[in-house]
């Protein structure tokens, strides 16, 4: 694909044809050239490195050679014919030329072919101006093409509807206009196979093939019938960026035309943070493009982050902030002058009423870290107190928690690159091809290469069994089990004697493990104990233990399905445990790994969000952090923790809580037990809620302050690897300011005095008051393209790899994890247990996904029930149930199927119709009240369709929502 | 708060603390109630064991004296 705006020169964005090699250098000569590349390159990236472009077609950089259009041919001294530079390796002292008379008479043949079964419609075509194939017939100087159809009829082409004689073309097909995002035009493809190996080899799914041979071969998703969205492609759009035609084009770019300038940012999805650039026509975005010099993604996307970003421009974005007295009142649009001296005045009055500690924030996790430093100083240097939380509270807490305890800080130890290193990989609690698409591809990737996985989850995930892909060992655990399976592991690695003994005695407290390794060796920690308990097979939980301590590098990526539950954070101490155990830390390839949920879950925890720790995860309770913050804000700091966001809610049915400025966050809609999440927000007397849409919560919000998208700001996210990546203002925002200029308003509004005009000037601050951040600007982030903290003196370019010489902590160390059960139980009436998760379209809340065309593959959540327990009590795939818990109940419509295990039931709550949240309850992790939404006992039964409840509801948000017009 | 939903989030950091190695159980508990939870919590927490301490670990009414 061609560029627009060259970024900065260190990132060099050309095609080079094949993928960079890593070898001892070989030094060869290219048309008079020396050039020194490593071994195993090949000649077309060597002649690109020296840059010489040679022709080509059916090559790119981001897939292997497949040597199929000959257009790439040089010739090579000592060599015989003209063979295929970007299949021929490099060798030492190799002269080759690119540019003779007979290589320029072969590529003019080879073009001539091509174009003569291409239609020649190039100035009405989608990729006009953007087509390799257009360039090269320019680059070959072809001029005319000699082959003529024959007289008789018989066209013998892929492109025309109909042959001369009027009769349809039996070798036309029809464009593929089925996946919302893309068009497969059949009629221009050249059957380079780049879309093929795209989709092998950078995503992983092997959606698609080549079907047939010589004239007849045709790309084809799945099964000849089959449509691009009947198939088993997923949307990531690795096969749209490799095609060098419009045969796999962006509808976007079909209808808007092709763009005139990029700019690189962040996608504000999920926590890969990967890189793209958006790309514009004046300022509208016409295409989100995968940059290749991104370092999470590495040039590939999904589905969300590549073509899911209507929902800036949807209708039902709000623009103008808006007010009222009482949520029973229709809304009333204001100016921001008059919304945000309401909110103060409002929030201002509470605290002379009911004191300092009566209102409070919380951060969103989809903000940038700018946005999120800026409302947690709100609480802490405006209202006077620590009342700040974030939704990283109900996702990550216990990260935090488990990982500072053990080694020292709050993050996950490695780089996504670390995944090419690894050799055993354990994925627990996780669900990477739908939560993590882009890392899940990266695996498979290493994966294919030969690593073994282990699966730890009470559902067959995909990856448990896939494309050229499968799982060694699948542990289908009980949900709230995983202390009790973790720590067997470890059984297994101690009482075979299977530690790493020489990194533990270097790296970690000897004492504490000898006293760990005493716990672990009981015998009721051992697999054939906790079967019972767990479901999982004992010899299997052994033949998994010693996959893991004796196959390599090992590695462990967890999610949410490790940290909501009752032992969240216990969990999490096991798999530090575990890594150190097997000495799996500090170097590339192994580690632990938390999958973030959201784009800046990492980074909204790193900039002091929670209620009892200042930026940079230090506790409040220290003079010395606090002081720091007193001389920058010039306010005291309160020395006590504040209230976390359940808290905050049992606070205000209680009357003591009555204030909450709530950004970006549905917490209506995402927090567990929404029954008394209603009742909270209900009894408070001012919520002001700061979005983009009209959300849940907002049915409970006095003040609505309309949002920006990502697109429309200037600030930081840091994804899942300690990444802190640019994001870039690619237009103005459509609702008039950036989400860090309201919040400043607001914080001014109550005497802050603030005064940024620029995120650049927060990130300052960041890295003047928080050691890890210290070498952070804005500068370093566009000169490197990103940075991973801690980014200090010690560590001026950021910290890929951390532990590497020693634990931050100092020694690491062995804590004790003992199962104990939650208190959740199965019982006669409630005998089933729910767990919940997320899929590939959708987005958490969904609250943007169901704004785009993301809904043609998810259009409702659905109840994932084993067949088993489907029979014994009626219910067919399709029905609709009601699905109950001793919190409440709701209804959905039940898929039957045996990824679950009988007992277990699944589903999604991507949709606030189903409300899959009135259901979980309001137990949570023991350290840190993350909410334990991966286990509820829950009874299943037939239904006739929604709850009383879910249409009462439905009546009440529209009532909500009501605006006045504006007079 | 209610008080079951105090009672079980402090039974909660008690069991935890039990099982580990080195005693203190009840020192422990203290410390961590005195970093997470908010002063207004740890005051309902005492007033609690005061009257009784209905329902808590023995961890708990042992921490509640040290939140002062
Ligand atoms: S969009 Fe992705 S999954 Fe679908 S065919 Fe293309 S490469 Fe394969
Ligand atoms: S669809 Fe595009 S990438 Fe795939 S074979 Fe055809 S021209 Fe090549
Ligand atoms: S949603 Fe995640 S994996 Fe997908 S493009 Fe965005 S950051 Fe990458
Ligand atoms: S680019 Fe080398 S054979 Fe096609």
């Amino acid at each position: 694909m061609r560029d627009f705006v060259m970024p900065p020169a260190a990132f060099d964005e050309r095609d080079m044809g094949t993928p960079a090699r890593e070898g001892a250098p070989v030094t060869l000569t290219i048309d008079g050239f020396a050039v020194t590349v490593p071994a195993g390159t090949s000649v077309m990236r060597a002649a690109a490195e020296a840059g010489i472009q040679v022709p080509k077609l059916c090559a790119t950089d981001s897939v292997e050679a497949f040597g199929s259009c000959r257009l790439c041919a040089v010739e090579i001294e000592g060599r015989r014919g003209a063979p295929a530079s970007c299949t021929t390796p490099v060798a030492p002292g190799m002269v080759v030329h690119t540019q003779t008379a007979k290589l320029r008479k072969l590529r003019k043949g080879v073009m001539e072919l091509y174009i003569s079964d291409h239609p020649l419609d190039c100035l009405t075509c989608a990729a006009n101006g953007d087509c390799e194939l257009q360039d090269m017939a320019g680059a070959v100087g072809l001029r005319d093409v000699r082959y003529k159809a024959p007289a008789e009829g018989g066209l013998a082409n892929h492109f025309a509807p109909r042959e001369a004689s009027g009769a349809a073309n039996p070798q036309w097909i029809p464009k593929d206009e089925s996946n919302p995002y893309f068009t497969y035009d059949p009629a221009k493809c050249i059957v380079c196979s780049r879309c093929v190996r795209a989709c092998e080899e950078v995503q992983g799914t092997f959606a698609l093939t080549i079907e047939g041979r010589g004239f007849d071969s045709r790309v084809s998703f799945g099964a000849r019938k089959d449509n691009a969205l009947a198939s088993d492609c997923v949307s990531c759009g690795a096969c749209v960026q490799a095609c060098p035609t419009a045969t796999l084009q962006e509808k976007s770019i079909i209808e808007l035309g092709t763009p005139e300038r990029s700019v690189i940012t962040t996608c504000a999805y999920c926590g890969v943070g990967c890189s793209f650039k958006a790309e514009m026509q004046g300022d509208t975005l016409v295409r989100m493009t995968p940059w290749k010099h991104g370092k999470a993604n590495r040039g590939h996307s999904c589905v969300k982050g590549r073509f899911a970003w209507g929902y800036a421009t949807h209708k039902d974005r709000i623009l103008s902030p808006m007010i009222r007295d009482r949520i029973d009142e229709p809304w009333r649009e204001v100016g921001w002058e008059e919304a945000i001296s309401f909110a103060a005045n409002r929030l201002r009055g509470l605290q002379e009423t009911y004191g300092k500690k009566s209102i409070g924030v919380i951060t969103s996790s989809r903000c940038t870290n700018e946005e999120a430093y800026l409302v947690q100083k709100l609480a802490r240097a405006v209202f006077g107190n620590n009342n700040t939380d974030t939704c990283a509270r109900v996702c990550h807490s216990p990260t935090g928690y488990g990982l500072g305890q053990t080694f020292g800080t709050s993050a996950g130890t490695q780089d996504f690159d670390s995944v090419e290193h690894t050799d055993v990989v354990i994925v627990i609690g996780a669900n990477p091809t739908d939560g993590h698409p882009v890392f899940a591809s990266r695996l498979k990737k290493r994966l294919r290469k030969g690593a073994k996985l282990i699966v730890i989850d009470p559902r067959r995930i995909d990856l448990v069994k896939s494309a050229h892909i499968g799982a060694a060992h699948h542990l289908p655990l009980r949900p709230g089990t995983n202390v009790a399976v973790v720590t067997a592991l470890a059984h297994v690695i101690v009482t075979e004697g299977l530690m790493d003994e020489a990194f533990i005695r270097e790296r970690c407290d000897w004492d504490e493990f000898q006293v760990y390794a005493e716990f672990v060796s009981d015998p009721r920690h051992g697999p054939e104990a906790t079967e019972l308990l767990t479901g999982v097979p004992a010899a299997e939980l052994r033949a998994a233990a010693r996959t893991f301590a004796t196959g390599g590098n090992g590695s462990i990526y967890y999610g949410l399905g490790v940290t909501e539950h009752s032992q969240g954070s216990t969990t999490v101490m096991a798999i530090a445990n575990l890594a150190m155990l097997t000495g799996n830390i500090g170097r590339k390839g192994v580690g632990v790994n938390p999958l973030r949920g959201q784009n800046n879950v990492q980074g909204s925890c790193d900039m002091g969000s929670f209620p009892h720790e200042l930026p940079g995860y230090r506790h409040v309770k220290n003079p010395e952090v606090r002081d720091v913050f007193r001389q920058a804000w010039g306010v005291e700091i309160d020395p006590e923790p504040g209230l976390r966001i359940p808290n905050m809610l049992d606070a205000a049915v209680e009357g003591e809580f009555r204030g909450l400025y709530c950004q970006g966050e549905d917490i209506l809609q995402s927090d567990p037990d929404t029954h008394h999440v209603a009742a909270g927000l209900g009894a408070m007397d001012c919520v002001i809620v700061h979005d983009l849409f009209l959300n849940e919560t907002a049915n409970y919000a006095h003040v609505f302050l309309p949002g920006s998208t990502f697109l429309e700001k200037d600030g930081t996210f840091t994804n899942a690897e300690r990444r802190i990546n640019r994001v870039r203002k690619v237009m103005a925002p459509r609702n008039g300011y950036a989400d860090w200029e309201i919040t400043q308003m607001l914080a001014n509004a109550m005497g802050g005095g603030w005064s940024y005009t620029h995120p650049s000037q927060i990130m300052d601050e960041i890295a003047a008051t928080t050691p890890s951040f210290s070498g952070v600007d804005y500068a370093l982030l566009e000169e490197k393209g990103s940075v991973q903290w801690p980014c200090n003196e010690a560590h001026p370019e950021g910290t890929p790899l951390m532990h590497v010489d020693g634990f931050v902590r100092g020694k690491g160390r062995f804590i004790v994890t003992e199962y104990v059960a939650t208190d959740e139980r199965t019982g006669p009436r409630f005998p089933l247990l729910l767990t919940t998760g997320r899929i590939l379209s959708q987005y958490n809340v969904g609250a943007q996904t169901r704004r785009t065309a993301n809904v043609v593959w998810h259009q409702e959540d659905v109840l994932e029930i084993h067949p088993h327990d489907a029979e014994t009590r009626g219910v067919k795939d399709g029905d609709w149930v009601r699905l109950a818990s001793r919190s409440g109940e709701t209804a959905l419509r039940a898929q039957v199927t045996d990824r679950v295990s009988p007992g277990v039931v699944y589903t999604t709550f991507h949709h606030p119709e189903t409300q899959a949240n009135v259901i979980t309850t309001d137990y949570s992790d023991w350290a840190t009240n993350c909410p334990e939404y991966k286990v509820t006992a829950v009874q299943v039964s037939p239904s006739n369709g929604p709850t009383g409840w879910q249409r009462d509801y439905a009546e009440q948000a529209a009532q909500s929502r009501r605006i006045l017009a504006a007079e | 708060m209610s008080p079951d939903k105090m009672v079980h989030m402090a039974n909660q950091i008690a069991a935890f603390f039990k099982t580990q190695p080195g005693g203190k159980a009840a020192e422990r508990v203290a410390a961590h109630l005195r970093d997470f939870w908010e002063p207004r919590m740890r005051e309902q927490l005492r007033r609690h064991v005061e009257q009784g301490g209905r329902g808590l670990d023995q961890a708990v009414i042992e921490a509640a004296p040290l939140l002062r």
